[in-house]
């Protein structure tokens, strides 16, 4: 036993509220604040990487766990704890921080201290929405979120941002308060927040009324998740919210904040209603689709490069709600790890965006062409996330979408058949913003002279892209932990999951 | 003892080369380029001509597993590979005539730019090419599959200041992923049913299957794989892509869009053939497929002018009689035709590259004539191309496709009919081409200033090909092309008395038991009754053939040689026809009308504005104006003090406790 696990968890959480604190003290000398915040976040980073060094792989249940009583009446504690999928969604947080102070570097000019303290609170909400297993905390958290990231968006967007951040708080505010009263029932009945406690009292039959409630209580959650996810229809406040967001909103917004939605999907609706979950999976599924096919076509025609983006990542969380309620474990798998994989790639493209918007002050489509002639450099790397965004074999994208698309079929072959047609819309949207981004002739002269990336860009966007490429070439490093929490989560499905070869034809 | 062959370094050596020149080739001079692209792909080479030497002490199929790549529950996929007499047939053509093709390219690409950014992706593709063919499981395969899309999207693409090569490299991608999808379904059905994607064990599990009767799981998996092939193989109805994909540098064409991707689906038809044989609906699609296509495409490349157009339209339809040879059960008559074609096709397009070369960028053949005498070694060489793909014996095009002729009229006399219909018009197509080049007058410009038609639509921008006239290519193309039309030649004589049939036997006729004695497995042609039948009608079948050849060499010669009027005039009479199949029966503006502007259209209108900004977003109409009230409160709050901020998050925080408080005293 390492003597860091303990407090490991608390550590990752907190450090950079920590350094959000000492921040608010600091002078206000630019420089030193971005050098403060790159630096907390960095080590923030190095500590999650204990998390990785030290997480028994092959064993469920959470793990590093800590359990002390925070308020005793009512009954909150302190509850943390990770397993397979959340460690990987704790380090994807601790990952993406340290590329968004790189990347917004010099975009934020104004405000720069209260820029990276929003930052820094933001990671600390993020990582306990992941770790904490008292729902109480969860909720804490979970609302958390909202306050910097709408505070990023209002105060460090562009265009319409108060529209934006207002109605990106309002949805997800109002979905919450579903939850929060399913989370308030749980706690009346059970006397308690903590996941576990109530997972086991509701499995066991213990809970009061819990099967005539079961379907209202799963929809309550279910309704936070899913605009938080987002699933069709509650979706536009994602465009609107991307589209004026700050270049590190948005990495985070897409790559971390949506992934709380499907993580939510995966944790508790799955684990504490598994009779709902699976009653309620035909329409959740159809959702799900429609979310892939309308997310991509929409995506197809934007004239604005932030918003395709934006569209896309609305089809790609489409596959990781279609893998979770496949309740197959390829589909579990893929799901979690299309959550991974979309936090890297469609991280790195908006990234990416802002590098452009850096320099132009525009995201329509239509004013750029030829950028492959004045920068090349941007162009290779742009070219490579996109792959990785089309998943293309050895590269992050495919893996997890080839899992969810055969633990989708597994359940009903319609659903795998239709989810794969995913494949051909996003190489669609994205090949052809590509083409008219970047090939022809200059259409706009002052795209001409734009400077290529400098070394600060590079160096936020080569992590990206060397993560892209290890996660296609060797996604057991990610499985190899998801697998067994996977395994674990679907036990109570386990009669109803098609499993793998379980139609073995021999006679 | 069997050796270890290290079969995982053949792929991995193109790749390296792709790796130093894509991160370093900036830097490199073209000399450091060239040689670090041709001396990856020429270890790859020799490798494969070391585990070729390795070949007779071999137990096959000898599989080699390196690691495993992904797992969920019991399913796993492994990087594997898998070496068998198919393989080593495919893996002689791609990396002898990838080879050669890269020698070439030197040559062809030396005075263009992005030169280290094109031996990048040549070397790129090589390396997806071997995974493919090498790979022991479909999803393996799969990358391969998927990486050689992405190699032709970068090379059709190469020159992107054209807009029509950036479009036509999107569509070969975009088309090729729809055939992807019917693949991947296939590859979700083998894992729902088989539980697994290795060829080895899906051979065990299909093996005791009976042949279905009517339309099964293993018709579906067998069609659904065939929607990928047609993809990739640029079969009906998918084919639109590859005309197009000519907008690349002419060596990609030869190697790429000729002799090695465009098999692709061809070799994953045979590589499936213990699915295909117990599926006898889905082996009819395959042929019907390949009939119509063989046929379909050689009708449009009657009417081409560009020259390596005439030789797109022919590799589809050739790739078609291949898929006639697998769709009749004949694997190894499908696979001869694809070293063949790869032979020839590879030769005439390298050599149609040194005609583009020679005038200085001009494709279009009515602007050339008469280059037989400036360009002999091109001449010849294409010559020899030319009567190989035409049929006349005893070239390699007429063993290949007279087996597979042979074969599919023991079938269906329909699939022959069309077949040699096909012959002949390929005979005519490809004489024609060849009497419009070379003989008659020269019509092109003449280049006595070293000015030339440099930025003509439709070139390769070979902005400095044109200088001192029409003029015979460097060594370092020729060489090549001398190399590909020996093979064009005697390619075809392995052929001679079912040799190559039966090398390939054990591959096509052990499914049941695939780990067995494979060598002595029977050769299950030409069954012993009626075999002086059988042999005297397959003796007039190939004089049938062979006459075909020479009857579009005559008209040919007649129409474009001795009467070179004549043509307009037959187009002009026969206007409406003419310019339907000119404007290649209008499919891409048919699939324009139905398909992409409709898409374009319902997503831009429908879903987009009328659903997502009028509908959903009209439905929080109500709660929009309260969000605008909302937010004007919300700008009080923006003070930008970021304690005034901290505040309210400690606001909230207390009134989320202090309502729960209550919350849960109240409920107890």
């Amino acid at each position: 036993m390492n003597a860091l696990n303990p407090m490991i968890l608390t550590l990752v959480t907190f450090v950079p509220l920590a350094g959000a604190l000492l921040l608010t003290i600091f002078p206000r000398r630019d420089r030193d604040i971005r050098v403060f915040a790159l630096a907390i976040s960095l080590i923030d980073f190095f500590l999650s990487l204990h998390l990785l060094a030290h997480f028994h792989r092959n064993l469920a249940g959470f793990q590093y766990e800590i359990d002390r009583v925070w308020i005793p009446h009512p009954n909150i504690h302190y509850h943390l704890g990770i397993d397979g999928i959340s460690l990987w969604l704790v380090v994807l947080t601790t990952f993406l921080t340290p590329l968004c102070v790189l990347i917004s570097w010099h975009s934020i000019h104004d405000r720069v201290k209260e820029f990276f303290i929003l930052l820094l609170i933001l990671e600390t909400a993020m990582i306990g929405v992941f770790v904490t297993l008292d729902l109480f905390a969860f909720y804490f958290f979970w609302e958390a979120t909202l306050i910097p990231m709408a505070l990023l968006i209002g105060m460090y967007g562009h265009g319409r941002k108060v529209y934006a951040a207002v109605k990106f708080f309002l949805y997800t505010m109002i979905a919450s308060v579903f939850m929060l009263a399913a989370i308030l029932w749980l706690y009346a009945r059970v006397g308690s927040f903590d996941f576990v406690t109530i997972q086991n009292a509701a499995r066991s039959g213990q809970v009061a009324d819990f099967s005539s409630a079961s379907l209202w209580l799963f929809l309550g959650f279910f309704i936070a998740f899913a605009v938080k996810v987002p699933l069709f229809p509650f979706h536009t406040w994602l465009p609107d919210a991307h589209v004026e967001a700050p270049t590190a909103g948005s990495v985070l917004l897409a790559g971390v904040l949506l992934k709380m939605g499907t993580y939510g999907l995966l944790r508790f609706n799955l684990g504490l209603f598994p009779e709902q979950a699976r009653a309620n999976a035909p329409w959740i599924m159809v959702l799900a689709l429609i979310g892939i096919i309308y997310g991509a076509l929409v995506a197809m025609v934007q004239p604005n490069m932030k918003k395709l983006i934006a569209y896309s990542s609305i089809s790609h969380l489409g596959f990781v709600v279609l893998g979770i309620f496949s309740f197959t474990q390829a589909g579990l798998d893929g799901a979690t790890y299309v959550m991974l994989a979309h936090g890297i790639s469609t991280g790195g493209l908006f990234m990416l965006a802002g590098i452009l918007y850096e320099r132009r002050h525009t995201y329509e489509i239509s004013e750029y062409g030829g950028l492959a002639t004045s920068m090349p450099i941007y162009s290779t790397f742009f070219c490579f996330v996109m792959l990785a965004s089309v998943g293309l074999p050895l590269l992050n994208g495919f893996v997890g979408e080839f899992l969810v698309l055969s633990g989708a079929f597994q359940a009903r072959p319609i659903y795998g058949i239709l989810g794969a047609t995913g494949v051909i819309w996003s190489a669609c949207y994205l090949l052809w913003m590509y083409q008219r981004v970047f090939f022809g002739q200059i259409k706009h002269k002052v795209n001409a002279t734009l400077p290529d990336m400098n070394f600060r860009e590079q160096l936020a966007l080569w992590p990206a892209c060397i993560v892209a490429l290890i996660m296609g070439v060797a996604p057991l490093l990610w499985l190899n932990a998801i697998d067994p929490a996977v395994h674990a989560a679907l036990t109570p499905y386990v009669n109803f999951a098609g499993q793998f070869a379980s139609k073995v034809v021999g006679q | 003892m069997t050796p270890h062959l290290h079969l995982w370094l053949i792929p991995l050596l193109p790749l390296a080369g792709a790796a130093i020149n894509g991160f370093f080739g900036r830097r490199f001079s073209r000399q450091a380029v060239s040689t670090v692209a041709l001396l990856f792909s020429g270890a790859a080479f020799a490798m494969a001509l070391w585990v070729a030497g390795q070949f007779s002490s071999l137990t096959l199929p000898y599989i080699e597993t390196l690691a495993p790549w992904m797992r969920a529950g019991s399913f796993q996929v492994d990087f594997a590979f898998y070496f068998d007499q198919l393989s080593l047939v495919m893996l002689m053509v791609v990396t002898g005539v990838g080879f050669l093709i890269h020698i070439y390219s030197v040559g062809y690409m030396w005075t263009e730019g992005g030169f280290y950014r094109f031996f990048t992706y040549l070397n790129l593709f090589m390396f997806f090419m071997l995974t493919l063919i090498l790979a022991s499981n479909y999803l393996l395969m799969f990358i391969g599959w998927e990486g050689v899309g992405l190699a032709s999207y970068l090379l059709i693409g190469f020159f992107f200041l054209k807009d029509s090569a950036a479009a036509a490299g999107k569509k070969a991608f975009i088309v090729n992923r729809v055939g992807d999808f019917g693949f991947l379904i296939a590859l979700f059905l083998l894992i729902k049913h088989f539980g697994s994607l290795n060829y080895a064990d899906l051979a065990g599990s299909i093996s005791p299957l009976h042949i279905e009767t009517s339309a099964g799981l293993l018709t579906a998996i067998g069609i659904l794989l065939m929607v990928g092939a047609a993809g990739k193989s640029a079969q009906i109805p998918l084919y639109v892509w590859l005309p197009d994909a000519m907008e690349g540098p002419t060596p990609v064409s030869a190697l790429i869009h000729a002799a090695t991707m465009v098999t692709a689906g061809v070799y994953m038809v045979s590589r499936s053939h213990v699915i295909f044989e117990r599926a006898p609906i889905a082996m009819t699609v395959v042929a019907i497929i390949g009939t119509l296509t063989a046929f379909f495409a050689a009708t449009i490349g009657i009417t081409q002018t560009d020259i390596k157009k005439v030789l797109a339209y022919s590799t589809v339809s050739q790739l078609g009689y291949m898929f006639i040879g697998c769709g009749v059960g004949a694997f190894s008559a499908g696979i001869f035709h694809l070293m063949t074609h790869a032979f020839f096709k590879g030769l005439l397009f390298l050599a149609a590259g040194s005609v583009i070369h020679a005038v200085g960028g001009e494709q279009d053949m009515r602007k050339m004539g008469g280059l037989r005498t400036k360009i002999p070694w091109t001449f010849w060489t294409m010559t020899a191309g030319t009567f190989a793909i035409a049929g006349i014996p005893p070239l390699a095009g007429f063993f290949s496709k007279d087996e597979i002729l042979w074969q599919a009229s023991r079938v269906s006399m329909i699939y022959w009919a069309v077949g040699i219909l096909t012959a002949f018009l390929t005979s005519f197509y490809m004489f024609r081409q060849w009497f419009m080049t070379f003989f008659g007058e020269y019509r092109g410009e003449q280049h006595g200033h070293g000015s030339h038609s440099h930025g003509s639509p439709g070139h390769d921008s070979h902005d400095n090909h044109g200088h001192g006239g029409v003029h015979e290519s460097p060594a370092v193309m020729l060489a090549p092309l001398v190399i590909l039309a020996i093979l064009s030649v005697v390619g075809g004589w392995v052929g001679i008395g079912n040799r190559f049939e039966n090398f390939l036997a054990p591959v096509f006729h052990s499914t049941a038991t695939i780990s067995a004695d494979s060598f002595d497995a029977p050769s299950m042609s030409a069954e012993p009754k009626n075999e002086e039948a059988g042999k005297s009608t397959e003796l007039l079948f190939t004089e049938i053939s062979v006459g075909v050849g020479v009857l579009g060499f005559l008209l040919a010669w007649q129409l474009y040689y001795r009467r070179p009027e004549l043509p307009a005039e037959i187009a002009l009479k026969l206007n409406g026809l003419y310019h339907t199949v000119l404007h290649k029966y209008y499919v891409d503006e048919i699939y324009a009308a139905i398909i992409v502007k409709p898409l374009i259209a319902i997503s831009t209108v429908v879903f987009w504005k009328g659903i997502d900004r009028g509908m959903i977003d009209a439905t929080l109409d109500g709660s929009a104006e309260g969000a605008r009230e909302v937010s004007d409160t919300m700008r009080h709050m923006q003070s930008g003090n970021i304690r005034s901020y901290a505040g309210w998050v400690a606001a909230g925080a207390a009134c989320i406790i202090v309502f729960m408080t209550w919350m849960a005293v109240g409920t107890r």
